[in-house]
């Protein structure tokens, strides 16, 4: 073997060997990489319930109610298994919406309620004209009627 | 034509010389058709309505900053294991680029963050891994710069680099891997990108034009590394007493 050849053999394996490693790491390190739970998961004990944590879903439909202070916004976060409901004062982004992805930090208060000190918005990865989106909302109403 | 004759410093000059006028105009007016699509053809999107227009820069900047990085990886590679003198060169001459196109997305992310999420920055596994990548590309540029010994800075941050590529695929997959904050992404091999063929098209064309820019001022770059290392020889020192 000429010696060029053992160096990038020599080089293949480093990277090769660090690769294993770094994914051992990550497989070590899983659960602190998380930046959010699921209702599911926080049902289930997973959470770090006894400080502060982030939970993720969607907002339930019809469950967002405001108080008459106009900041105070209660609402129940979902995976559509398990839901949670949760209680924050402040001002939310745009495009915080029922039916759509939210991720809340905070702590749950004694009541069961997740009291948020921060609320994001969580979009997903689709982008098309609202055209488009309408044609598809009416497209699966179309099909839930005809399943009924 | 024997394609190792590139290989040489001297011929790879001239032949540079050549080609950056073609990637300068074709990056140029890429940009400029990319430009217009993103502003004036692509329509508004259903739940971000103008805001989502970043990402015609935010998207290319990301991916070019992860290539970038593999191509360096990749020079690097094939000068320790070949002792090649121009891949190290090449790969000093992409690093600047690369950590540019690092800080745009990273800067253009926060800009698009803050009215989206609400937030400019979260430390989510896609954002941190990200930042980890521009703390990469200062770190090597750094470490070449403080060795002044050539040929050892040129193994030294090639090496630094290659231990680095392992952030590139975790930069990647983050968003599979571990929920996130950052959405999934759009465009990927194994399903249709799920978004609108105008709006797939301007990023694409916006992604091409990084491209061309990258490879242009890269060969500006490598040029001038090249006539600096080969001062001593007679065709580099025509050159510079002609500047």
């Amino acid at each position: 073997m000429k010696s060029r050849h053992k160096k990038l053999l020599v080089i293949v394996l480093g990277v090769a060997g660090l690769g294993i490693a770094a994914a051992l790491i990550l497989n070590a390190f899983q659960s602190n990489l998380v930046f959010f739970f699921s209702p599911t998961e926080v049902s289930a004990g997973k959470a770090p319930i006894d400080r502060a944590f982030r939970i993720g879903g969607l907002v339930e439909d019809g469950s967002v109610k405001r108080d008459p202070d106009g900041l105070t916004v209660r609402f129940v976060v979902t995976d559509t298994a398990k839901s949670m409901p949760v209680i924050y004062k402040g001002i939310l982004p745009d495009l915080f919406k029922e039916g759509k992805g939210v991720v809340a930090e905070g702590k749950i208060g004694g009541d069961g309620v997740f009291a948020a000190s921060q609320v994001l918005a969580k979009h997903d990865e689709n982008y098309m004209p609202p055209e488009a989106a309408q044609a598809l909302e009416q497209a699966a109403k179309a099909q839930k009627s005809l399943v009924q | 034509m024997n394609l190792y004759t590139y290989a040489s410093p001297a011929n790879f000059y001239h032949l540079a010389g050549k080609l950056i006028p073609w990637f300068a105009w074709g990056a140029g007016l890429l940009t400029v058709w990319g430009l217009y699509i993103s502003f004036f053809l692509a329509p508004t999107d259903f739940q971000q309505s103008e805001a989502y227009r970043i990402i015609f820069i935010h998207v290319p900047a990301a991916w070019m900053s992860m290539f970038i990085y593999l191509v360096m990886a990749f020079w690097g590679a094939i000068g320790l294991a070949f002792n090649t003198r121009l891949s190290f060169m090449m790969a000093r001459a992409l690093a600047p680029t690369g950590a540019l196109f690092t800080f745009i997305a990273l800067w253009t992310g926060a800009l698009w963050g803050k009215p989206m999420w609400g937030a400019w920055w979260v430390w989510d596994a896609r954002l941190t891994s990200e930042l980890i990548l521009l703390f990469l590309y200062v770190g090597i540029i750094a470490l070449w710069a403080a060795i002044d010994d050539v040929k050892r800075g040129d193994r030294a941050g090639s090496l630094l680099t290659l231990i680095g590529a392992i952030n590139v695929p975790i930069i990647y997959f983050s968003v599979k891997w571990w929920n996130t904050l950052h959405q999934g992404s759009s465009i990927n091999l194994t399903k249709a990108p799920s978004m609108a063929a105008i709006m797939l098209q301007g990023m694409l064309v916006m992604a091409i034009a990084a491209w061309l820019y990258t490879i242009a001022v890269a060969l500006v770059r490598v040029r001038r590394i090249i006539l600096e290392r080969e001062r001593q020889t007679d065709w580099a020192k025509a050159i510079l007493e002609a500047e």
